[in-house]
């Protein structure tokens, strides 16, 4: 209709089309930025992982790959939930859309959940260095483990993981303000281009966690009493 | 807002005099809010104007400080512990909040849209938060560095930054985080705007060349500035957590830092230096009265530039402790990147060959910056042999090496392009005869500061002692003698451009009778900058084909 | 992208994929396979990021310039690492 199109067409836009073309690309380019600015900390990971393999070995070992493995698939569904938000929202089946946002957030509060259950577990392990830590464990350990390695690798366990909560934190209030927009139905097979852009952002968050699974989790061989709460 | 659009044809190199409207983007409202909440990218441009020129002046008076203290070889005016903080405020501030931000936000902002034949950026009010978070970001760096300052050097070496520091590095940092997200907004910002928003007809090889330079400075920030994010983060967690991913009692490595800053930094330098350059590019021609030498070439060796700076970085590392291999490759790659620099500078000489040159005073400034910039870029050149780095790594000889193209560089051609589009800015002429001074006395002062640090670098003087042996003290006090001539230099433009906006003759919409869509909008322009979407069917310059009217 | 809209059936095999994926990569680290714990995991990382973004993020019907701005955040990525790690990896090999 042409009043729904007057009030979302911006001022300096030609028309509708090059609108959604420029706010798509404004966020591809954006998460461009994010693969740089996580993939930085993955390149410091790298190199010293490189250097100390059986030492980070040793530190992947002792990580939670119950709940890390849980996280994923929550994490994954809640990428579908997503896309079937977007979807619900392009063809107008607004009942959809909001059971598949809310489905959302849930799942993602369920991952934050999860972590910090994680987190008060690695406490729980001594995992925490500078805070509860026994070097004494690692060295025991056949093969010896360096402790200074394995808290290096534990660092920046916190810190890759920590980086990816603060993007999920910052997902979850946007969707928040998805439902909100939803209620006042400002999400029409018209007007999709916010929940559009902020479901590009969510998957993006969500392929962070994929590729953070192998590299922090998965690294050496388990067993399966390695699995527990 | 009207959804019917109609376009008019609008040829690049005709100036066809539109009606001069009573309402332009400067009176159309007043008042502080219609500032502070305006989306249109030309009054962004004159908010940035006004921090950036702020923090000049405050980066300036640091650099004076320190070119006082180096006039006698014992350093009587201030401690070492306040000569560290001094070159520290003065690089920190220089690099993030003048350099960086200032051909972009303030010339890239106003013009691009003007230029591509759009009414503005492809995101208005992301623009206007970019400015904010500038703007708070250099508050917050500008608190630290006044109540007890940072004393690591703008690079933050670990291990001094992470454990021996008893300065306000934190929150430095967290200055110089929040403001690097404006960089990232505004070249995302920019090259969407360039991707979707150009006029129709106006294909990539029919865009002005300052928008080439744009773009590619673009690329820089928008892929660097998130890796200077991490290198930041990491040294404030370690810093504050005493976690140590750079401590080597911890198996850390100081030069994983090293690595991560520079890939950064180094291509930063090309973000100050390529929309400079883009601006002589447009300079050139319009006082040369002949099109440019080599569009295509020079298109592509702004992207190329973009490109090969992401290669270089450890040649910042060549004394640091990497692998001599790896200094080895990045030796080689250094000298790769001078070559498209080198196509720059063919090609402007090129185009002033045989043309018919007025040096009005932004020709001045461009002039003066392919000399000054040629002769920087040949000193790198020097640095990128690993023989002579080993040697004047860490002297004045790198120090007059960067300010040769950043100052000489990047700030004159920031200058050329500030007196070039003033009229268009604001509609007014400034005196021919104080800014033609200006330029003079800036190019002198600036070589008597400077080309003695070369001497000196390579007579052995190290760079960051407050203290030097008597038997430089000569070379010093010239320098510092250049130095205050170069600040006249610079003071010298504030008073005569702001006098112009009171008493300036009116500049008409074509003063300089330059091609380019910007040239045909009233000067200043109208707040939508265009009443009718042109169709561009012509190359960006048409200098050589006719005379045209109007030169000032 | 504003064109086509992907149907749900793609979303639920997709989904369904990306499933098994994680399973499968588990499940691998279990088995005895020394240093290629990192290399199978990461591929298979790969394969369910690669999915994530073509269909779940409509990569595959998005413009030009969109795959533009992947394809370059990745391949800078890639000289970051690679660069780097030539400083790391060579530096064993000189012997003073």
């Amino acid at each position: 209709m042409a009043s729904a199109n007057y009030s979302i067409l911006a001022h300096h836009f030609e028309n509708l089309e090059q609108q959604r073309e420029t706010e798509t690309m404004g966020m591809w380019l954006f998460l461009a930025t994010e693969i740089l600015i996580f993939g930085a900390i993955f390149t410091g990971y790298t190199i010293y992982r490189v250097r100390y393999p059986r030492d980070f070995e040793a530190a992947s070992a002792h990580l939670n790959l119950l709940i890390g493995s849980i996280n994923t698939i929550v994490l994954l569904s809640s990428s579908l939930t997503m896309a079937l938000s977007v979807h619900a929202t392009r063809v107008g089946r607004q009942k959809m859309l909001m059971t598949c946002l809310t489905l959302t957030i849930v799942l993602g509060a369920t991952f934050l959940g999860l972590k910090a259950l994680e987190y008060y577990s690695d406490y729980e392990d001594f995992l925490v260095p500078g805070l509860r830590f026994r070097p004494g464990e690692w060295t025991e350990l056949t093969p010896p483990a360096n402790p200074q390695h394995v808290q290096l690798m534990l660092a920046f366990y916190y810190i890759m993981t920590g980086m990816h909560a603060v993007h999920m934190l910052v997902g979850m209030g946007l969707l928040v303000w998805l439902v909100l927009r939803a209620r006042q139905g400002m999400l029409t097979p018209v007007r999709y281009m916010a929940i559009e852009v902020i479901g590009l952002y969510w998957h993006f968050v969500d392929i962070v966690w994929i590729f953070l699974l192998p590299l922090l989790y998965l690294t050496g061989t388990h067993h399966g009493s390695d699995l527990h709460f | 807002m009207s959804s019917t659009i109609t376009t008019r044809f609008v040829p690049q190199a005709k100036a066809r005099p539109p009606r001069a409207p009573e309402v332009n983007y400067l009176n159309v409202a007043y008042g502080v809010k219609s500032w502070l909440l305006t989306t249109d990218h030309k009054r962004i441009a004159i908010l940035y104007l006004f921090t950036v020129t702020l923090m000049f002046f405050l980066g300036g008076a640091a650099a004076t400080v320190i070119r006082l203290n180096l006039m006698t070889p014992t350093g009587e005016l201030v401690t070492a512990d306040t000569y560290n903080k001094l070159f520290s405020a003065h690089g920190i501030i220089m690099v993030w909040f003048f350099l960086v931000p200032v051909v972009p936000t303030v010339l890239g902002n106003f013009l691009l849209p003007l230029m591509i034949g759009a009414r503005d950026l492809a995101f208005p009010k992301l623009n206007l938060l970019s400015w904010y978070i500038f703007t708070i970001g250099a508050v917050i760096t500008l608190w630290a560095i006044l109540a007890g300052g940072v004393d690591t050097g703008w690079t933050f070496y670990t291990p001094f930054s992470t454990r021996s520091a008893r300065t306000n590095v934190i929150p430095t940092i967290i200055g110089i985080f929040i403001s690097g997200f404006s960089s990232i907004l505004t070249g995302l910002n920019f090259i969407v705007t360039m991707h979707r928003m150009r006029a129709p007809g106006l294909t990539w090889f029919r865009m002005p060349l300052f928008l080439w330079a744009i773009y590619a400075g673009s690329i820089i920030l928008v892929l660097a500035t998130p890796v200077l994010a991490v290198a930041l983060i990491l040294i404030g967690v370690e810093r504050a957590w005493g976690i140590g991913i750079f401590d080597p009692e911890l198996g850390g490595d100081p030069l994983l830092f090293q690595h991560l800053f520079w890939f950064y930094s180094h291509p930063v330098v090309y973000i100050m230096i390529l929309p400079a350059m883009g601006v002589v590019t447009e300079i050139i021609p319009c006082f040369a009265r002949k099109n440019i030498y080599g569009y295509e070439f020079v298109a592509a060796s702004s992207v190329g530039i973009a490109v090969l700076s992401f290669f270089v970085w450890a040649h910042h590392m060549f004394v640091a402790g990497q692998s001599v291999y790896s200094a080895m490759i990045f030796s080689a790659l250094s000298y790769l990147v001078a070559v498209p620099s080198g196509v720059k500078v063919f090609s402007w000489t090129a185009t002033l060959y045989k043309g018919s040159v007025s040096l009005r005073t932004p020709m001045l400034f461009a002039v003066g910056f392919i000399a000054l910039f040629t002769m920087g870029g040949l000193t790198g050149l020097m640095l990128a042999a690993l023989g002579v780095d080993m040697h004047v790594h860490d002297t004045y000889f790198i120090i007059a090496h960067f300010h040769f193209i950043m100052v000489g560089g990047a700030v004159m051609g920031y200058m050329g392009g500030l007196h070039f589009w003033w009229p268009k800015m604001t509609g007014r002429m400034y005196s021919e005869f104080l800014s033609k001074l200006a330029a003079l006395i800036i190019f002198v002062g600036f070589m008597l500061t400077f080309l003695p640090q070369f001497v000196l670098g390579y007579l052995g003087m190290p760079r960051r002692y407050h203290v030097y042996p008597p038997e430089f003290q000569i070379l010093n006090v010239m320098s510092s003698a250049g130095a205050s001539i170069l600040a006249v230099g610079y003071v010298l433009p504030l008073f005569y451009l702001i006098w112009s906006l009171y008493g300036g003759k009116p500049a008409g919409p074509n003063p300089w009778g330059a091609t380019g869509l910007e040239w045909q909008t009233p000067s200043p322009p109208p707040p939508h900058n265009f009443d009718e979407t042109p169709i561009v069917t012509t190359a960006p310059y048409e200098y050589s084909l006719e005379e045209t009217d109007g030169v000032g | 992208m504003s064109e086509s809209i992907t149907p749900t059936r793609t979303y639920y095999r997709v989904f369904a994929t990306l499933i098994a994926l994680t399973l499968l990569t588990v499940g691998l680290s279990f088995l005895e396979l020394g240093a290629w714990h990192t290399t199978a995991g990461v591929l298979i990382g790969v394969v369910k990021a690669t999915l994530v973004a073509l269909f779940f993020m409509h990569l595959l019907h998005s413009s030009r310039a969109s795959w533009l701005a992947v394809l370059a955040g990745l391949f800078w990525l890639l000289l970051l690492m690679t660069l780097t790690l030539s400083d790391y990896l060579t530096r064993p090999m000189l012997a003073y």
